[in-house]
């Protein structure tokens, strides 16, 4: 089972939400969508599950044409941000809803609702019900109730944003785990770059309802098409420096100089826009030719055990990506060192003329 | 509520009294907790004692009534009680009226669950002023419709009927019954429905199988509502009827007689006119808030 988008489009109240998406999704293959909030994300995938209908261009399932037919009749599971379920029932009832539906035997559905309850840890909350459930376990068994019948088309909407980073983590382990011995199509939404690089599969980058980047996740992290896919696919966003590359020597923000190394010596002379990961500037040299730069520092955010360090020289403002809890003084005078190696090159439109060819980690 | 909290402040405060007498905050408060309870006091007093008076007219015998000033009844009447209950042109008062009621219910409440999911869920011209056009009907009094219901009854031979009593009070009761349950409706997230088809529900079976259960306590309390407003309307129920479908309210005006009114006997038939009401009561008491909130908290 594959599904095409075709120059699908849809509008509300005159707005364009998804601009001529076109996309396809391979049989078997675990797709991330990724994008900030307002990228159209939900609204691609509720395109794609028959919710909604395009305002133009078509969806099709194995090359049949399904735009406009009732999600009652199209074979798919959702999983959406708020835990849904139906409170009324028994954990047991909700999973095995779908299944009751379909007319299955009594005894393969209590097969399989056993089954997939084992799976997600919920063997022993079967006959509670699921607001009595705590959040992580409320959302495992709206997950239960997507697995338990052999959808062609999984969708997740942002299914971890409500639980706490623990379970998170434990549960993109395991739903890459169940994804393995299945044949279907799962697509996965989310804002964080981070957990599209840890669900692996394909990624399509997202933008005001366009899709700017689609392919293999770390074939787009590591090769970002444009300056905004790399933004997207980056947290904190990459480092943009606008710079200019002459026959020897490469000038930024008009003070620093370095000399063009054998990786930027493809580039033309001319005006660039230089990215780097906010995770590749250190503060110790990792290379000898790394960059040395006196910053004053603007801000130290600390996110859980890393820290986001804002820093300013003159015009030139940098955010580094530090692992461990630094703590750091307004204004205080550091040396951060810059790789010459870990360039990406834009061109002034924004398109990617350069990606750098010696990465190390991430 | 407000007694149970009384209650438990009071208890904390006599414990931390009794810890420590000599603290002059405590006394303060002490002051404050008495002065609480001599005005719930009053206030249970005053809200109570027409209906104790009621309760104690009803076992009275209508001499006692009205040859001196009792507090108590002195020798116990049931008489009154039995008259109501033997005598068919009393106790058809009640049947009369409960027959009407639960039509009434059974009525709104089917045409307002429809209603009210579509005015929660879905979007069409003109959904927001039809909405509160709705609310508009029970802001004229029941008085302005009373002659046109007449006549059209009179005409196509449905006075003096149950049904007749059942669809005048559906004028009021329908948009009450639609506002209430919309407000319920709406605090259910709209992924539930998509859920509920994606699994593979049909939209009848979606709506009678998951989504009822989840707002049934929002139709108990809009049954409670519908009780109570057709159970205590007087005016159509009266205008509307005669003899067959009389209502028990229209039964207790007809007392006075030539030989001076029946006190003993309305008293009983008013006492056993609260009683369904507060029966009611009882099995909303939890929810009744968010019904007075129209469902919206």
């Amino acid at each position: 089972m594959s599904l095409t988008l075709e120059k699908v489009s849809k509008a509300v109240d005159g707005q364009d939400w998804i601009t001529d998406i076109d996309l396809n999704l391979e049989p078997g293959s675990f797709n991330v969508l990724l994008g900030r909030t307002l990228a159209g994300k939900t609204t691609l995938m509720r395109l794609m599950a028959g919710l909604d209908q395009p305002t133009s261009g078509r969806v099709l399932m194995n090359g049949v044409d399904v735009t406009g037919v009732s999600v009652r009749k199209r074979n798919l599971s959702m999983v959406y941000q708020q835990f849904i379920n139906y409170p009324a029932h028994t954990v047991y009832d909700n999973i095995a809803s779908p299944l009751r539906l379909a007319k299955m035997p009594r005894e393969v559905i209590d097969k399989r609702v056993r089954e997939t309850a084992n799976m997600l840890h919920l063997e022993s909350m079967l006959d509670r019900y699921p607001l009595e459930l705590s959040g992580g376990q409320q959302q495992r068994t709206a997950m239960a109730r997507a697995l338990v019948k052999d959808a062609d088309l999984i969708l997740f909407d942002e299914p971890l944003v409500n639980l706490d980073y623990k379970l998170r983590e434990e549960f993109r382990e395991e739903l890459r785990e169940l994804f393995k011995t299945r044949n279907c199509i799962a697509v996965y939404a989310t804002t964080e770059p981070n957990e599209a690089l840890a669900l692996g599969g394909n990624t399509a980058v997202l933008h005001e309802g366009q899709l700017l980047q689609y392919g293999r996740t770390p074939e787009v992290y590591h090769k970002p098409k444009d300056i905004l896919s790399a933004e997207m696919f980056s947290e904190p966003p990459i480092n943009v420096v606008p710079a200019l590359v002459t026959e020897s020597e490469v000038t930024f923000d008009e003070t620093v100089h370095f000399k063009l190394n054998s990786d930027l010596q493809s580039l033309t002379p001319g005006r660039y826009q230089f990215g780097v990961r906010a995770s590749h500037i250190g503060l110790v040299p990792h290379a000898d030719d790394d960059l040395e730069l006196p910053m004053n520092v603007d801000l130290a955010e600390i996110s859980g055990s890393e820290t986001f360090l804002h820093v300013h020289n003159g015009e030139l403002n940098l955010v580094l990506h530090l692992s461990g809890v630094h703590e750091y003084d307004v204004d205080e005078q550091i040396k951060v060192y810059f790789p010459t190696h870990k360039i990406y090159g834009f061109d002034m439109a924004g398109s990617t003329v350069h990606v750098p060819t010696r990465l190390g980690g991430v | 509520m407000t007694i149970a909290t009384t209650y438990n402040e009071d208890q904390a405060q006599e414990r931390a009294d009794s810890a420590s007498l000599t603290r002059p905050v405590s006394a303060q408060k002490g002051t404050a907790s008495g002065r609480n309870r001599v005005l719930l006091g009053l206030y249970l007093l005053f809200t109570l004692l027409p209906i104790y008076w009621l309760i104690n007219m009803s076992l009275q015998s209508n001499q006692e009534i009205l040859g001196t000033f009792s507090m108590w009844p002195q020798d116990f009447d049931f008489g009154s009680y039995i008259k109501i209950f033997t005598d068919p042109s009393w106790y058809m008062g009640y049947v009369n009226s409960i027959t009407y009621v639960a039509m009434n219910m059974a009525i709104s409440i089917c045409v307002a669950l429809p209603a009210a999911y579509a005015f929660s869920r879905y979007k069409f011209i003109g959904d927001k002023h039809l909405f509160f056009w709705l609310l508009t009907n029970l802001m004229a009094p029941p008085a302005v419709f009373l002659l046109p219901y007449f006549q059209l009854y009179y005409t196509v031979g449905m006075f003096d009927t149950h049904i007749a009593v059942a669809l005048a009070h559906c004028l009021f009761n329908v948009p009450l019954a639609i506002w209430i349950l919309e407000g319920f409706m709406s605090g259910v997230p709209k992924e539930v429905d998509e859920t509920a088809y994606i699994d593979g529900y049909t939209f009848p079976g979606f709506f009678i199988k998951i989504f009822i259960p989840m707002i049934r306590s929002g139709v108990g309390v809009t049954l409670f509502f519908l009780f109570m407003f057709s159970w205590v309307e007087l005016l159509l129920a009266q205008t509307l009827t005669a003899t067959n479908a009389q209502p028990i309210g229209a039964i207790m005006t007809r007392t006075s007689t030539a030989s001076g009114i029946d006190w003993s006997t309305l008293s009983a038939a008013g006492v056993l006119t609260i009683l369904p009401g507060v029966l009611v009561v009882y099995f909303v008491r939890n929810h009744i808030a968010k019904g007075f909130a129209l469902g919206r908290t």
